[in-house]
């Protein structure tokens, strides 16, 4: 078993590569370099800049440069945020998306799974449709759709929490973001863990535990609840990572000081240095939470351990 | 688990409705201005950087040798100069420094501090992107592309401690109002050279803790898409003067996030207003809409090396065939119908050439070989912002109902719409432009041939002599002659069709005082004061 964990470790490493070598390039075939903008510099100065950051170099040259750098731990500076180091960025930024991300899938649980179970426990009544069609309704609505309607309400009519911002300190600046980009995930886990619960459900020692007069909330937490949760496991971890870097959308609507908005900004501008430590960053972290969700399957699935 | 949920959102909640007062009110009380400010600034160094959102924080830290005026667009307040003279011919210019002038840190502000400054910004090695705004000075274009070494023979000296003495390549009539752009600023010697040389590009003297400008405010904190915050500079030597206690500059990006703030009680004044919340704010919250004229323009950019549009017959046709009057009523809305390339600044204002005159387009088409659009190719309109989508598709629409012809809308990205026009790969172009100083110079030096703003392909010696020749004019009015008979050729020659007037809409709360309608938009945030 260590083996094979191990080997997922070694996995994880040659898919970061790939990811940097692809990314590098993509970034190098895009139409424009970092310094187009729309009252044009001379000519003589743009060529000087480029210089400047070694961009006039041959491409392997910059690609081995770029790699040793990562490598040793120094994405460089900024081409968007001139002369500011890279590594300041993410410093500044990550910890407002991992917060963000926390409380999403905090709510995305507390919501998804009670509903799931919930609905599972009773099956085709009123109270599962009801579940459900929640779950459908937060699945299609996008976040750019509930994140200013929140806003709007809480924000501007009730005036209880503010529409736009982040303060670390201050959980009220964390509600309706949270609740924006945690809604859609906690409805994508109420129905896994409604085909996971009813699928235990249905198997013998369910049936042998009834006959034997165990009470129904406690055939559902003491006896399905483990079984039941696998499917939604396997999905919670790369739904974290998700969460942390794909919350670009939420990061605008709100306002919020978190690393998606460096990213897209960085791509808009050609900022090959932040674009780079985004994507590995995020790889990094999916290849995390995949790896701990393999952990973590292995304590729920005994059945995977004997494998 | 749900029902902790809850009870934590109802104590989060209840939390909440204690504190309910909103933060442009505590704002109030502790006299902090909120401003939305559009975007995270690339850098604070004014000499590094090109845009307009970084203006507004760098006017709160610096001043230029002449100030802004809260009211006016022409008067020109005395600011980190005292006074200043020019000979007749408008090439030498002396300004006397104020004698209590400092940088926040107390240390004096000296002519030799301006003298650095420009070696800095036009010193070949430093890489300023925005150092053609320093060509008027005399030698200092040759300096820049390395062609002398010798920054004394450059226009620029110190007489003395508080006499900086300039002379110029050509006559500048308008030079005190250009000391306003950032450009023009001076940049603190004694603390850029302890971080590093002076040619270093990036040093940590433009960051919060190491600050140090010669204008109302000084540097608080700098978080990434969060604020940017300065608070009084106790050694300003305006200080009594200074009405408020800091600046919150806000970098929302999204006009429609923009505006739910300032709704919600988040921002005294928000940097734009999407055109379609005009109306609804409008008729509920009309103390809250602002909408001023500013100095620019909305145009279409036409690649004159196009099989087509190389005809100006069919590129006046094309000018000829839009109506105005109804893009800024219906689309872009609080805009003025363009006249000319220009806005009307200070004494300068075009003729009023453009107009709408379907039967004149039509029979121009015509007789450039196109009857009733027949054999007309088939251009495309590019754009890249969203907001030129609406006025875009009504020129189409306008174009297929009066010429009979056909054009597509084709979207890029910022980066290759750029690219596109830069380097002619485009038929048509959405695009805009904003003066940088009260002078017809900024809206038509950039139409020579090979200029890197021009980007249609087109040139004329005529217009170009015209340049010249009120650029030696010393007769201000002489010189604003020539430039109308210049702007008049360039509408006759319309490589670009001018289409609306910019107005600023924005939102903005009236207990902000001693904020005015500017052609600039530059407001001294020393003479705001807040009064709920």
């Amino acid at each position: 078993m260590l083996r094979n964990l191990l080997q997922r470790l070694l996995q994880g490493i040659v898919v970061l590569l790939v990811l940097f070598t692809l990314t590098f390039f993509l970034v190098k075939a895009m139409p424009y370099g970092p310094f187009q903008q729309e009252k044009a510099i001379p000519e003589h100065i743009r060529a000087k800049v480029n210089a400047y950051y070694g961009l006039d170099q041959p491409l392997h040259v910059q690609y081995g440069k770029r790699l040793a750098n990562f490598i040793q731990g120094d994405p460089g500076l900024s081409l968007r945020l001139e002369g500011r180091p890279v590594t300041e960025i993410i410093a500044q930024a990550f910890p407002t998306s991992l917060q963000l991300g926390i409380a999403a899938i905090l709510i995305a649980l507390c919501v998804g799974i009670p509903l799931g179970t919930l609905a599972a426990a009773k099956k085709n009544s009123l109270i599962d449709f009801g579940a459900m069609a929640l779950a459908m309704i937060g699945i299609c609505l996008p976040s750019f759709v509930i994140g200013p309607l929140l806003a709007e309400y809480f924000g501007r009519t009730l005036k209880l929490l503010p529409a736009v911002g982040w303060e670390p300190a201050d959980p009220r600046t964390w509600i309706l973001p949270a609740i924006t980009l945690g809604l859609g995930t906690a409805a994508y886990l109420s129905r896994l863990t409604r085909a996971g619960m009813l699928e235990t459900l249905s198997q013998d020692f369910v049936r042998t535990a009834r006959a034997k007069g165990v009470p129904g909330t406690r055939i559902l937490v003491r006896h399905c609840l483990r079984g039941g949760l696998i499917p939604a496991v396997a999905y919670v971890g790369p739904a974290f990572a998700g969460l942390i870097s794909g919350s670009v959308v939420v990061e605008t609507v709100f306002q919020l000081p978190g690393l998606g908005q460096h990213f897209i900004k960085a791509i808009e501008t050609s900022d090959e240095p932040v674009i780079l430590a985004c994507v590995m960053l995020y790889g990094s972290l999916i290849i995390l939470a995949n790896f701990l969700t393999d952990l973590v399957s292995l304590w729920l699935n005994p059945r995977l351990r004997t494998r | 688990m749900l029902r902790s949920l809850t009870t934590l959102l109802a104590a989060a909640l209840v939390l909440a409705s204690c504190s309910r007062e909103t933060q442009v009110e505590r704002a109030n009380r502790e006299g902090i201005l909120i401003l939305g400010n559009s975007g995270e600034p690339k850098a604070l160094d004014p000499q590094l950087v090109t845009g307009v959102l970084e203006s507004k924080i760098i006017g709160a830290l610096m001043e230029g040798l002449v100030a802004d005026d809260p009211k006016s667009d022409d008067a020109l307040p005395p600011g980190a100069a005292l006074s200043w003279e020019n000979n007749e011919a408008m090439t030498e210019w002396t300004f006397h420094l104020r004698p209590d002038g400092k940088w926040s840190d107390g240390t004096p502000v000296t002519a030799a501090d301006y003298v650095f400054s420009y070696q800095r910004m036009l010193h070949p090695e430093f890489i300023a992107p925005y150092v053609e705004m320093l060509y008027f000075i005399d030698q200092a274009e040759a300096f820049n592309k390395g062609e002398i070494d010798d920054f004394t023979k450059v226009g620029v000296w110190a007489e003395d401690d508080f006499t900086l003495k300039l002379r110029l390549r050509e006559p500048v009539p308008y030079l005190p109002s250009l000391t306003r752009h950032y450009t023009w600023f001076a940049v603190p010697r004694h603390i850029i050279l302890i971080h590093g040389k002076m040619t270093d590009r990036f040093t940590p003297w433009a960051l919060p803790g190491n600050f140090v400008g010669n204008g109302p405010f000084r540097l608080k904190s700098w978080e990434f898409h969060k604020a940017i915050e300065v608070d009084r500079n106790p050694h300003y030597w305006d200080k009594e003067n200074v009405g408020l206690n800091g600046i919150r500059f806000l970098p929302i990006e999204n006009p429609y996030t923009e505006a739910r703030a300032f709704l919600a009680g988040q921002l005294h004044s928000s940097y734009t207003l999407p055109s379609d919340f005009i109306d609804s704010v409008a008729a509920k919250q009309p103390e809250f809409l602002r909408q001023e004229p500013y100095v620019g323009t909305v145009f279409m950019r036409l690649n004159t090396t196009r099989k087509g549009l190389d005809d100006p017959r069919v590129r006046r046709a094309l000018s000829l065939a839009v109506d105005r009057q109804a893009i800024t009523e219906h689309v872009l809305e609080g805009y003025f119908p363009a006249t000319s390339l220009t806005p009307k600044m200070g004494q300068y204002q075009p003729d009023p050439v453009l107009r709408f005159d379907p039967d004149a387009a039509r029979k121009l088409l015509a007789e450039a070989g196109y009857p009733d659009g027949k054999d007309f190719p088939r251009f495309s309109i590019l754009i890249s912002r969203p907001a030129a989508r609406a006025s875009t598709e009504a020129i189409q629409a306008m174009w297929r109902e009066h010429l009979n012809i056909i054009v597509d809308i084709q979207n890029k990205d910022w980066g290759s719409y750029i690219t596109a026009q830069q380097t002619l790969d485009f038929d048509i172009a959405s695009a805009g432009w904003i003066g940088d100083y009260l002078d017809p110079t900024t809206f038509l030096l950039m139409w020579t041939k090979g200029n890197g703003n021009n980007n249609t392909g087109w040139g004329s010696e005529a217009y170009e002599k015209l340049l010249d020749e009120a650029a030696h004019q010393s007769d201000n009015s002489r010189r604003l002659e020539i430039f109308r008979q210049a702007e008049r050729l360039l509408m006759e020659e319309q490589p670009i069709i001018p289409t609306a007037f910019y107005s600023r809409n924005y939102l903005h709360r009236p207990e902000v005082k001693g904020w005015h309608p500017l052609l600039l938009d530059n407001h001294p945030y020393k003479s705001i004061r807040l009064e709920p």
